[in-house]
C-alpha cells in the first residue's frame, strides 16, 4: 500500500473515533436539555411541598415522594454501607497477601455475580423475602432491595481503595508491635477513610436512580410515609407513574421531579470524587 | 480482638455468594406452579393470556432478544471508538472531562432516559425517522409497517444509550493495560498511529474489549423501566423493529403487582427465573474473558 493511502486511512479512522466520542455525548445533552427545560419550567414551591393531587386534577406536589426517596437511601445505606465495607475489608485485608484467605475468591466472585443480577430480580427476591411473609409492600422492603443492589458496588470500590495502602505502612505497624486487629483499624482503615466514604457515595449514587425493584417492594404512596412498615413513595417510581399517565400536569410533575433527582445524583457523585481526590493528595 | 476479626469478616463475606443461592434457590422455587403446569414449553409458548391462565414466555423472550441486539450493534462499535479517543488520541485537557460526561452519561437514572424516550426521542421517530426508514427500507422486513414511535426500535436506541458508558469503560481499561513498548515497536517498524491501533493495541486488548462488550449486553438484558416506558407493552412477535413488543423485565414490572391468580404470579416469577439465567451466564463469560485478560497481564 502506498504512503499517501495510509495515511489518509490513518486520518479517516482517528477522524471517526472522534466522532464516535461526539455521537454519545449528543443523547447526553440533549437529555440533560429536556430535563433541565421541562424540569425548570415544572418545578415550583407546591411540587417540593405538597402531596399529590387526585388523578386528573392539576395542582399538588411530591414533597412525600422526595421524603420517601431519602428515608430509602437512608434505610438502604444503614443496612448496605457497614456490610459492603466489612466485605471489602475481607476479600482485600484476607484475600491477598500474607493472609491468603481461598473463600476471598468465592466472594469476590459472589460480589461480580450480584451486581450483573438485574435489579428487578433483586426486587422479585426481595419480594418473596420480605413482602409475602409481612402480607404487604413496606419502605423497608424497599430498603433491602436496594441495599442488595449496593452491596457489590461498595465491596468491590472499598477493595480497590485498601489495596491502595501501602503494604509499608501495615509491616511498619507489625513491626513496632502491634496486633493485626490494631494494625487493621488504626493504620489502614485510617489511612483508606476518604477513599472509603467515597465507596460508599458510590454506591448511594447507583441506588439513587432505581426503580425497578421499588416497583415490587416499596410500591407507591399518596401519603406521608414515616413508618417503615407501609408502602412508601418515591421519585423514581412517581416520576415512572406520571410519565406514563395521560394528564399533561403530571409530565410537567415528571420532569420537574427528574431534575431534582438528577441534581442529587450529580451532587452525590461529585462528593465521591472530591473525597477520592482527597484521599490522593494525602 | 485479634483471633476474632478474620472469623467475623470471614462470616460476613459469605453472606454474599449465600445471597446468590438464596436467590436462584427462591426464583426456582416460586416458579414451581409454572414449571409443573408448562414445563419446558413456557420458554417456547407464545400466547400470554391470564384470562385462561395460559401462559408462554417466547413474545418476552424475543422481545429482550431483538433490543438487546439492536442495543448492542449501535452500542459496541461506538464504545470501542470512544475508547479509543479516550485512551489513544484525546489531548490530556480533554480526556478528564470527556471521561466525566460519560461517567454522567451512565449515572443517568433508568427512568430519565425513559421520560426523554417517551416524549423526545418516540414522538420524533413517529414524525421523521421511522417514515423515512419506511420509504426508503420497505424492501427490508427490519423495516415495514406503521411508525407507531415506540417499538423494539425506540427502546434498542435508548438501551444502546444507556449500555454505551459500559463499554468505554472496559475497553478503555483493556487498551490502557497494553503494554507502551508493544506501540513505541510498531512505530518503530513504521506503522501510522491507526495501523499501530488496528494491529497492536486493539488485538492485545481484544478479551478485555469482548468482556465489556459482554457486560454491556448483561445490562441491556435486564434493563427494565426505561425499556418498559418506550417497547409499547405488546406481547407480540414481530420480524419488523418498528412494531411493538415486550420485554422480559417489562412483563415483571408491569403486571406483577397485578397478577390476580396464583398461576399467573407463578409464571411471571418464570421470567424472572429465565431472566437471571440468561444474565448470570452472559456476565460469567464476560468475567472470564476480563479474567484471562488481568492473566496476560500479570504474564507480561
Amino acid at each position: 500500500m502506498n504512503l499517501r493511502l495510509r495515511n489518509s486511512a490513518n486520518w479517516i479512522m482517528l477522524t471517526l473515533t472522534a466522532v464516535c466520542t461526539v455521537a454519545v455525548l449528543i443523547p447526553l445533552f440533549l437529555i440533560l436539555y429536556y430535563v433541565i427545560r421541562q424540569g425548570a419550567a415544572g418545578l415550583n414551591w407546591a411540587l417540593l411541598t405538597r402531596l399529590p393531587a387526585p388523578p386528573g386534577e392539576s395542582g399538588g406536589g411530591m414533597a412525600n415522594a422526595i421524603v420517601g426517596t431519602l428515608e430509602l437511601l437512608a434505610m438502604a445505606i444503614v443496612l448496605g454501607v457497614p456490610l459492603g465495607l466489612a466485605i471489602g475489608v475481607y476479600t482485600a485485608e484476607l484475600g491477598n497477601g500474607c493472609g491468603i484467605d481461598k473463600l476471598a475468591g468465592v466472594v469476590r466472585f459472589g460480589a461480580d455475580v450480584l451486581t450483573g443480577i438485574p435489579t428487578i430480580v433483586t426486587g422479585l427476591f426481595v419480594y418473596g423475602l420480605v413482602v409475602v411473609p409481612m402480607h404487604r409492600f413496606s419502605g423497608i422492603a424497599g430498603a433491602i432491595a436496594l441495599a442488595l443492589i449496593m452491596l457489590p458496588v461498595v465491596s468491590r470500590a472499598s477493595e480497590e481503595v485498601l489495596r491502595m495502602v501501602p503494604h509499608a505502612y501495615r509491616e511498619a505497624a507489625l513491626a513496632l508491635g502491634a496486633s493485626r486487629w490494631r494494625v487493621l483499624r488504626d493504620i489502614v482503615l485510617r489511612s483508606a477513610k476518604p477513599g472509603l466514604i467515597s465507596a460508599a457515595l458510590l454506591g448511594v449514587a447507583r441506588i439513587a436512580g432505581e426503580t425497578a425493584p421499588l416497583l415490587l417492594t416499596a410500591l407507591n404512596s399518596s401519603q406521608w410515609t414515616l413508618r417503615p412498615d407501609q408502602p412508601m413513595a418515591s421519585l423514581t417510581v412517581g416520576i415512572f407513574n406520571y410519565a406514563v399517565a395521560p394528564y399533561d400536569d403530571w409530565h410537567r410533575q415528571a420532569a420537574a421531579a427528574a431534575l431534582t433527582l438528577i441534581a442529587m445524583i450529580v451532587l452525590l457523585s461529585l462528593l465521591a470524587r472530591a473525597w477520592g481526590r482527597i484521599g490522593e493528595v494525602r | 480482638m485479634d483471633r476474632l476479626y478474620p472469623w467475623i469478616l470471614r462470616t460476613l463475606g459469605l453472606v454474599v455468594p449465600a445471597l446468590v443461592v438464596a436467590l436462584g434457590w427462591q426464583l426456582y422455587q416460586g416458579a414451581a406452579a409454572a414449571r409443573h403446569a408448562f414445563g419446558w414449553g413456557f420458554v417456547v409458548g407464545s400466547s400470554w393470556d391470564p384470562v385462561f391462565n395460559h401462559f408462554g414466555a417466547w413474545p418476552f423472550i424475543f422481545g429482550t432478544l431483538v433490543t438487546t441486539a439492536v442495543a448492542i450493534v449501535l452500542a459496541a462499535p461506538l464504545g470501542i471508538g470512544v475508547a479509543i479517543f479516550l485512551a489513544e488520541l484525546a489531548p490530556n485537557w480533554l480526556r478528564g472531562p470527556v471521561g466525566y460526561l460519560v461517567e454522567l452519561l451512565a449515572a443517568v437514572p433508568s427512568v430519565v432516559f425513559g421520560l426523554w424516550g417517551l416524549f423526545v426521542l418516540a414522538p420524533w421517530m413517529r414524525t421523521d425517522l421511522e417514515p423515512w426508514l419506511i420509504a426508503h427500507g420497505h424492501n427490508f422486513p427490519l423495516f415495514r409497517g406503521a411508525p407507531y414511535g415506540l417499538g423494539f426500535l425506540a427502546a434498542g436506541l435508548v438501551l444502546a444509550i444507556m449500555v454505551t458508558p459500559f463499554v468505554v469503560g472496559m475497553a478503555r481499561e483493556a487498551i490502557i493495560a497494553v503494554p507502551r513498548v508493544q506501540r513505541e515497536a510498531a512505530y518503530a517498524l513504521g506503522a501510522t498511529r491507526w495501523e499501530t491501533i488496528w494491529q497492536v493495541v486493539l488485538p492485545g486488548a481484544r478479551s478485555g474489549i469482548a468482556g465489556g462488550v459482554l457486560l454491556g449486553m448483561g445490562r441491556a438484558l435486564g434493563e427494565t423501566i426505561a425499556v418498559t416506558m418506550l417497547i409499547g407493552n405488546t406481547p407480540a412477535v414481530s420480524a419488523s423493529l418498528l412494531a411493538p413488543g415486550y420485554t422480559l423485565a417489562s412483563v415483571i414490572a408491569n403486571e406483577f403487582t397485578e397478577a390476580t391468580t396464583a398461576l399467573y404470579t407463578s409464571a411471571l416469577v418464570e421470567i424472572g427465573l429465565v431472566l437471571f439465567a440468561s444474565t448470570l451466564v452472559v456476565n460469567l463469560i464476560a468475567r472470564l474473558m476480563i479474567a484471562r485478560l488481568a492473566a496476560a497481564g500479570a504474564a507480561a
